[in-house]
């Protein structure tokens, strides 16, 4: 074990030390010190288990998986929040998922539409509700393209029969209706959401649509939710390197770009940890391959632009280098504008999917470190990606609590902490430079070239604003 | 007020019980409240005559919240002023009927419906307890007492065992006492001897025997109990009695149930299940 990582060690083992025993075995395990090459067997972070009750956790539920990130998105499904109105209300708009369309004519994103449920709901049981709402939402709403049910709490509890309902309306409305047992108890997280969402994905939509004309060059974009308008950043890299992108799952995505897909010649994904089941359902079913990329900053931009191109023929690597050398002197240019503001910089990151590890390295091209960094709801797979790519050392933490989270805070002193909006005030007024990174604080997009202009000057302008230094901090005793 | 559920297997006879032992304790002059709590809505019809009495849930779906009834609609008067209400609730296999029952006594009580003048309180709930929603009138210190309609049948004696279980929970956590089991006669072998015996090993009594006797139906065709149709008939009196037990009853404990293995070895004692080793 090296120094580096022995010394971040003590420092986790001093965090941890005020946690009662049993808690204290459990949230070790679950933070870690860095070893990129993997092979330290104490480094291993455990992941993908039941949150300690007593801790301060920011995980969301099953229902936010599954409504709030997969389903949500895809612009022309009218997507029920199924059960009382606090579930789906909450999680309205939150994601900011662009999208091109007429909000209620033929695309229906931003609404939030619920079946309300009441006390009589749960006695006597929501079916026939659920019947009535479809019913009045397809006269609403003539253009919406499919309708999806997704499943909150008691819904699951009282056993409602949610899928012979979708079965007999589909058939009347010919259109699809995806009933998403997505209930907030299943699942120690928001993960297991998304993998029913995908589930249903494969069972209700994929591969029942018609692409006309295929070609050799045809490709899917997966797991990017056009937050800030990041698909469609990510989509013309993709078309300028001479590619065709069939369908964008799920930012401004239609239910046909879901049927379609599956004729599609390969697999790109983006946000691995939501919708990897999907990707792996297609290769087996539909012999897709799939590849991981990773368009946040210069240095992995060309990185996945040529590993994509690699997938193809000499013309697609062709254009592959002539994209990279038309934008390479726009991004050296900012790079070195912004490198000098942010160089040494450190940056303490705890987010959701994919962002833990992909965001690494456009801080590094902008001259910054990440010393630590975690995921609300990783699996192991996620953590083995993660290790490569920082420091040795660097904190790594799974489902971190909120009084660890400050504690690193207050040791590692990052100049910045990219996070959610559950802990965006807490540091606020601890004063410490703070970044929304869930939905990047009302920016945007952060992917490809056309992100990282704006993910530049937004980290410029969070660790550099002259705010933070005005905020009274407590008198430190 | 003493508040009284009566628990037991399906048919067993909880609602004839239940409601010709309350006129019993009304004719006594005891002031009564019967709540159904089963979506059959059959708890109160021999008090009220009628087929069936608007219930809670019933209503509050019709106008859309329980906010928009008033008591007067659900809780009606019936023979010697006896107290009615049903829960009401949901066709088998949908819903929550639990939920329904929770929700149902939880506006009962917060719009008076338990006047300071009642003695007694009766919740007739539905078969064994199966969830959180059936234990709702033992649940909060609502009914601290509770009687157990069984007969000598074996299905009657499992669920007798099973509710003690049930109990022996609440019992443990809160003020819940088994207040005895009432035989409720099937005409099986050795019946009285095997309840009685089964009362003393769940560590209570068997408070009564209460008699088969045909009286009960034909009251029942007339939608009366027997008390009030044949205030002369043998069986009216063994209802007075129970009344009268349950009245006085002051022994009240923390059941002590049976593991399967001694229930059965109990049955088979009493010839009622084969010794699979002898057979
Ligand atoms: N002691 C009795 N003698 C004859 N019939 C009875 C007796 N007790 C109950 N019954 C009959 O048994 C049937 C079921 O009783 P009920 O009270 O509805 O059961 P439960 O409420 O336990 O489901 C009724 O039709 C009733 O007339
Ligand atoms: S846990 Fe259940 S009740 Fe809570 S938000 Fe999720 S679906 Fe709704
Ligand atoms: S078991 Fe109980 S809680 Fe569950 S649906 Fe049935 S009545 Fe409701
Ligand atoms: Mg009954």
């Amino acid at each position: 074990m090296s120094r580096h990582i022995e010394e971040t060690q003590k420092m986790i083992d001093e965090v941890m030390e005020v946690y009662p025993e049993k808690t204290k075995k459990d949230r070790a395990k679950h933070v870690k010190a860095n070893d990129p090459t993997g092979s330290c067997a104490s480094c291993q972070v455990k992941s993908n288990v039941k949150s300690r009750p007593g801790v301060m956790t920011v995980r969301g539920c099953a229902f936010a998986g599954a409504k709030g990130v997969v389903w949500g998105p895809v612009k022309d499904q009218v997507t029920i929040s199924h059960g009382p109105v606090g579930c789906g209300q909450y999680s309205w708009w939150s994601r900011r998922n662009y999208y091109n369309g007429k909000t209620g004519i033929d695309t229906f994103g931003t609404m939030h539409i619920t079946t309300d449920f009441q006390e009589k709901d749960i006695v006597y049981g929501g079916d026939k509700g659920l019947d009535a709402a479809l019913h009045e939402l397809k006269e609403l709403f003539p253009l919406s393209r499919g309708i999806g049910i997704l499943s909150e709490c008691p819904v699951g509890l009282i056993g409602d029969d949610i899928e012979a309902v979708s079965k007999r309306v589909a058939k009347e409305f010919e259109i699809p209706i995806v009933p998403v047992r997505c209930e907030g108890f299943r699942g120690v997280s928001q993960s297991l959401g998304h993998h029913i969402a995908n589930d249903t994905i494969r069972d209700y939509i994929l591969g029942k649509g018609k692409l006309e004309k295929t070609t050799p060059y045809d490709v899917n974009i997966i797991g990017d939710y056009n937050i800030g308008g990041d698909a469609w950043a990510s989509r013309k890299i993709l078309e300028e390197m001479g590619l065709r992108v069939v369908a964008q799952w799920t930012g401004d995505s239609t239910v046909n770009e879901i049927a379609i897909a599956h004729q599609s010649k390969l697999n790109l994904i983006h946000c691995y940890r939501s919708m990897n089941y999907i990707c792996r359902h297609m290769e087996e079913a539909y012999g897709i391959p799939w590849v991981e990329f990773n368009f946040f900053g210069p240095t992995k931009i060309y990185e996945s632009i040529r590993n994509i191109a690699a997938r193809f023929d000499d013309r697609i690597k062709e254009n592959a280098e002539k994209v990279i050398a038309k934008y390479k002197s726009v991004m050296d240019a900012l790079i070195e504008e912004y490198r000098p503001r942010l160089e040494g910089k450190k940056v303490m990151l705890y987010v959701g999917g994919l962002r833990p590890r992909h965001t690494i390295g456009a801080y590094e091209d902008l001259g910054m470190e990440v010393v630590a960094s975690g995921y609300e709801f990783g699996h192991n797979d996620d953590y083995r990606r993660t290790y490569p790519e920082m420091k040795e050392g660097a904190v790594i933490m799974d489902d971190a609590t909120l009084y660890e989270m400050e504690e690193f805070t207050r040791r590692l002193k990052p100049d910045m902490v990219g996070s959610g909006i559950k802990e965006k005030y807490s540091y606020h007024k601890m004063g410490v430079p703070f970044r929304q990174m869930h939905s990047w604080d009302y920016s945007g997009p952060y992917h490809g070239f056309d992100g990282f202009p704006v993910f530049a000057r937004d980290m410029d302008m969070t660790v550099n604003s002259p705010t933070w230094g005005l905020i009274r901090r407590k008198k430190s005793s | 007020m003493r508040q009284i559920a009566i628990y037991g297997k399906g048919g067993i006879g909880k609602s004839t019980t239940t409601q010709n032992t309350v006129a019993g304790l009304s004719e006594a002059g005891y002031k009564c409240m019967i709540v159904g709590c089963d979506p059959k809505a059959d708890a109160t019809r021999l008090i009220l005559h009628k087929k069936a009495q608007a219930t809670v849930m019933d209503l509050a779906r019709e106008r859309g919240s329980v906010e928009e009834l008033e008591i007067s609609e659900v809780l009606l008067e019936g023979f010697r002023g006896i107290k009615c209400a049903e829960s009401g609730g949901p066709e088998p296999g949908v819903g929550c009927a639990g939920r329904g029952v929770i929700t149902a006594i939880n506006f009962l009580e917060e719009n008076g419906a338990y006047g300071e003048d009642l003695d007694f309180v009766f919740y007739d709930v539905l078969g064994d307890v199966v969830c959180g929603g059936f234990a709702m009138p033992i649940r909060e210190g609502k009914a601290k007492e509770i009687y157990i309609v069984t007969s000598g049948e074996m299905m009657a004696m499992y669920a007798a065992n099973n509710i003690s279980r049930g109990i022996l929970k609440y019992a443990q956590a809160g003020g819940v006492r088994l207040g005895g089991l009432i035989c409720n006669s099937r005409k099986t072998d050795k019946e009285y001897e095997l309840i009685s015996e089964l009362a003393k090993r769940l560590n209570t009594q068997m408070i009564h025997f209460v008699p088969r006797e045909n009286q009960v139906q034909r009251a029942e065709l007339r939608r009366q109990t027997v008390i009030e149709y044949s205030p002369e008939h043998p069986q009216a009196d063994e209802y007075r009695s129970l009344a009268k037990k349950i009245a006085d009853n002051k022994n009240l404990v923390i059941p002590a149930p049976l593991s399967m293995d001694e229930l059965e070895q109990l049955l088979m004692d009493f010839g009622i299940l084969e010794n699979e080793d002898a057979a």
